[in-house]
């Protein structure tokens, strides 16, 4: 086994992990950070696979940010309070559904022989891809912002606390 | 820099983002509380991300496409949990109560 090797199944099982973390603890705001576990395990794949740049924005946007998101409405909602389940009744059939998904994902990506063009990978430049995203990705870049706009007008008109309430 | 990825199958990616997004469906549909079901749905649209980059990076190192979409994705990811916590908020505000099947006013 090489280096490459080592490290790859050493973020993965970070990956998992933090994965299990979230769906199967029993404290939310572990739960949070489990989660972020999971999000920088997936940048450092994404340092694995040569793209910085998506690592990058992977640790501010997701690790940073949408963390920090989730820890403010948990202590908001004061989900930590509430000596409720976190699970409904539901949960065999939910474990039945997710081991079905699996079991044919793993099925299909064991039995479809992959195209495979290896001899060129190389890491991807910053320049490149922000060439790439403001002339031949300006359209749907300009669309995204468009979004992030309206969701950020939309969040604060939905949570705001109106007059007379 | 030649990226370590030639020492490890596409397969093993696949794998990884399998289980990953396994592990969110099962978080979606066993969870109550909205805010743990949002984590679940960040770790599926994380595990697509995974996959899109590991098939650019594998199969079409020249044109990167799937990083494109990475960066889409988890733009979108950042709108719709900005969204989405702001609904839970006002949930919360009216009904006193964070978990989804105790919002029921459309059922019959």
């Amino acid at each position: 086994m090489t280096a490459a090797q080592g490290i790859f199944y050493l973020i993965a099982a970070g990956a998992v992990l933090g994965g299990m973390g979230v769906v199967f603890v029993h404290n939310v705001v572990y739960a949070a950070l489990f989660l972020i576990l999971s999000l920088l395990a997936v940048a450092g794949l994404y340092i694995l696979l040569a793209t910085e740049f998506l690592a990058l924005v992977q640790i501010l946007i997701y690790a940073g940010a949408v963390t920090i998101l989730l820890l403010f409405v948990l202590m908001l909602t004061r989900a930590r309070d509430v000596p409720l389940a976190l699970d409904g009744p539901q949960k065999p059939v939910a474990a039945l559904a997710a081991a079905t998904l699996l079991g044919v994902l793993i099925a299909m990506f064991s039995q479809t022989s992959w195209p495979r063009d290896a001899g060129q990978v190389s890491r991807v430049p910053f320049d490149v891809i922000g060439d790439a995203l403001f002339r031949r990705w300006a359209v749907p870049f300009e669309i995204a912002s468009l979004v992030l706009l309206v969701a950020l007008v939309g969040a604060i008109v939905i949570a705001r606390v109106e007059e007379g309430e | 820099m030649e990226a370590a990825a030639e020492q490890i199958p596409l397969e093993h990616f696949l794998v990884l983002s399998g289980i990953l997004f396994s592990l969110g469906v099962y978080g979606v549909l066993a969870r109550r509380n909205a805010v743990l079901i949002l984590m679940s749905v960040e770790l599926m649209l994380n595990a697509v991300s995974i996959n899109m980059v590991a098939f650019a990076v594998y199969t079409a190192p020249s044109s990167f496409v799937g990083i494109i979409f990475a960066v889409f994705i988890i733009t979108v990811a950042a709108a719709e949990v900005g969204l989405a916590l702001g609904i839970i908020l006002r949930i919360y505000r009216n009904r006193a109560t964070a978990n989804v099947d105790e919002v029921d006013q459309l059922k019959w």
